[in-house]
C-alpha cells in the first residue's frame, strides 16, 4: 500500500514495485493503511505541506500506530522523524532526529541532486545483497544527520542519513525507484522484511 | 553522464522504449528525451510515451521540447519524468522558469541553452529544432545563463552549436566560462567524438555532466567502456 500523499514520484514508485511483481494499491484512508501488509510513504515537495495533507486525512495519528513494515522515501523518510527545519514543522516522531537544511559548502550545490554512494558500518536485512559503495539517486535540500537509527550514510560535504530504520519504521533519503539495480534490490529487501510485532 | 535521445514524431514509440532500455542497461545515469519538433510546431510533447518510458526506466529521465506552461510540466512529471527541460519557451517568456521552480522546485527545472559563437560573442539561439526558424534570440549566452539561474533553473544544459555534430570535442573555452557563472549543475552538450573528449570536459571545464547522443546512437562509444575509461582517468563515475 502506497500512501497517496500527492507526490510526483508515486507513478515511478508504482512502476518500480510493478517491475518487482508487486501491484501496490494507493490510498489516503486510515483504515486501508491499518490493514495493509506494508506501507510506503512517498513524498516530494515541502514538509509543511506534506504534514498538512497527512493531518487532513487523519494519517498523522494512524501512521505512528502501524505495526507492519513502513518505508518513508525522500521527504517521506524525513516525515518519520520528530521535526523538520523546513518550515519548522513537527513531523510524525516515530524516529529520533531532526531534518536539517543542507548547508552549501565549498562548491556543493543544494539541492543535493544526483547519484551518490552508500556506506554502512553493519549489515542489515534492508541492505542485503547491495554492495557497499553502490550508487543511488538523491534529490533533496534537507537531510537527517547520522544518529542512532541510521543504517547507511552518504557523504555530501558531511555524512547524512541515507537509510534509516528502527522497529518497523524504515526510510530511504534517496529515490530507490530511480536508482537502477541497487534501488530495485533495496525495495525488494523492504518487501522481504519480516512483519514485526 | 547524460544520454540524449532526440526523436521526431514519426519514430515509433517502440523504438524509443528499446533505446531507453538499452542505454539504461549499459549504465547511462540519466536520459534526456528531446521532442525536437515540439517547439517549432507550437505544440506540446505527446504524453503517452512519457508514461511508457517511466514504466521501463529505473533511472532519472528528463523531457525536453514544447513545455510551455506549469500544466505541460505537471503532466510530464506526473507521468514519471524526473525533470523537464525548457529552451525556446523560456526565451519567449522567461517567467516560465519561475513558475516551474515555484510549483515543482528548482531540482525539476532544467534550462537548455543553444549557444552559437558569433562575431559579437556567444549568442543564444532558439527554435533550433527547425532549420527554417532557427535563429538568434538576441541574448548573450552568459547573460541568459545568469538570468535563468536567478529565475530558478536547477540545472543548465549548454549546447555549444559550433561544436555540435562535429565530434571534435566539447567547446571547452565556452563551457569553462559558463562554469564560472554557473552555481547549479552544468551539463556539457555538443561535440563529443571520443572518450578523451569526455575526460577533458570534466577535467578542464569542471562540468557536472556530459551529454552526448550521436556517438552512442552510432555505437562509436559504448557506455561501459567510457565509464571504465573515465574512472581510470580519475573522474568519479557511477559503475
Amino acid at each position: 500500500m502506497i500512501v497517496d500523499s500527492g507526490g510526483a514520484n508515486i507513478a515511478s514508485l508504482r512502476h518500480a514495485l510493478g517491475r518487482l511483481g508487486v501491484e501496490a494499491r494507493l490510498s489516503a484512508k486510515a483504515a486501508d493503511l491499518a490493514s495493509a501488509e506494508r506501507v510506503i510513504l512517498p513524498g516530494v515537495g515541502a514538509a509543511g505541506n506534506a504534514m498538512r495533507r497527512l493531518r487532513e486525512a487523519g494519517l498523522d495519528a494512524v501512521i505512528p500506530t502501524l505495526r507492519q513494515p513502513v518505508l518513508g522515501i525522500c521527504l517521506g523518510m524525513q516525515l518519520l522523524f520528530e521535526r523538520s527545519e523546513e518550515g519548522g514543522v513537527d513531523c510524525l516522531g516515530v524516529l529520533p532526529g531532526i531534518a536539517r537544511r543542507i548547508l552549501p559548502d565549498e562548491g556543493l550545490a543544494v539541492p543535493h541532486m544526483g547519484w551518490n554512494q552508500l556506506q554502512w558500518p553493519a549489515p542489515h536485512p534492508l541492505l542485503n545483497e547491495v554492495a557497499p559503495g553502490s550508487y543511488v539517486y538523491f534529490v533533496h535540500s534537507y537531510a537527517v544527520p547520522p544518529g542512532g537509527c541510521t543504517l547507511a550514510t552518504c557523504e555530501y560535504g558531511s555524512p547524512l542519513s541515507a537509510v534509516v530504520g528502527q522497529g518497523n519504521f524504515f526510510g530511504m533519503q534517496f529515490h530507490p525507484e530511480r536508482s537502477a539495480e541497487a534501488g530495485a534490490r533495496l525495495l525488494r529487501n523492504f518487501l522481504d522484511l519480516e512483519p514485526c510485532n | 553522464m547524460v544520454k540524449g535521445v532526440r526523436f521526431r514524431d514519426h519514430e515509433v514509440v517502440g523504438g524509443i522504449l528499446d533505446l531507453a532500455r538499452r542505454y539504461r542497461d549499459e549504465g547511462a545515469d540519466e536520459l534526456v528525451f528531446y521532442d525536437i519538433t515540439a517547439s517549432p510546431e507550437g505544440r506540446s510533447v505527446d504524453r503517452d510515451w512519457v508514461a511508457r518510458v517511466a514504466e521501463v526506466l529505473d533511472i532519472p529521465f528528463c523531457v525536453a521540447g514544447g513545455i510551455r506552461s506549469v500544466e505541460d510540466a505537471e503532466a510530464v512529471l506526473a507521468a514519471g519524468a524526473e525533470k523537464v527541460s525548457v529552451n525556446t519557451p523560456a526565451l519567449e517568456r522567461p517567467a516560465l522558469i519561475e513558475e516551474l521552480a515555484d510549483r515543482f522546485g528548482s531540482q525539476c527545472v532544467v534550462v537548455g541553452i543553444d549557444s552559437q559563437a558569433t562575431a559579437e560573442g556567444w549568442q543564444v539561439h532558439r527554435y533550433t529544432g527547425d532549420p527554417q526558424r532557427s535563429g538568434p534570440a538576441a541574448r548573450h549566452t552568459l547573460d541568459w545563463l545568469r538570468e535563468a539561474q536567478q529565475r530558478g533553473a536547477g540545472e543548465i544544459v549548454l549546447n555549444c552549436m559550433n561544436a555540435d555534430g562535429t565530434r571534435d570535442g566539447y567547446d571547452l573555452e565556452q563551457l569553462a566560462r559558463a562554469r564560472e557563472q554557473c552555481k547549479v549543475p552544468l551539463i556539457a552538450s555538443g561535440g563529443a567524438g571520443s572518450m578523451d573528449h569526455f575526460a577533458e570536459v570534466f577535467r578542464k571545464a569542471a562540468v557536472n555532466g556530459a551529454l552526448a547522443a550521436s556517438v552512442f546512437h552510432r555505437g562509436n562509444i559504448a557506455i561501459p567502456e567510457l565509464k571504465a575509461f573515465l574512472r581510470e582517468s580519475g573522474i568519479e563515475v557511477r559503475i
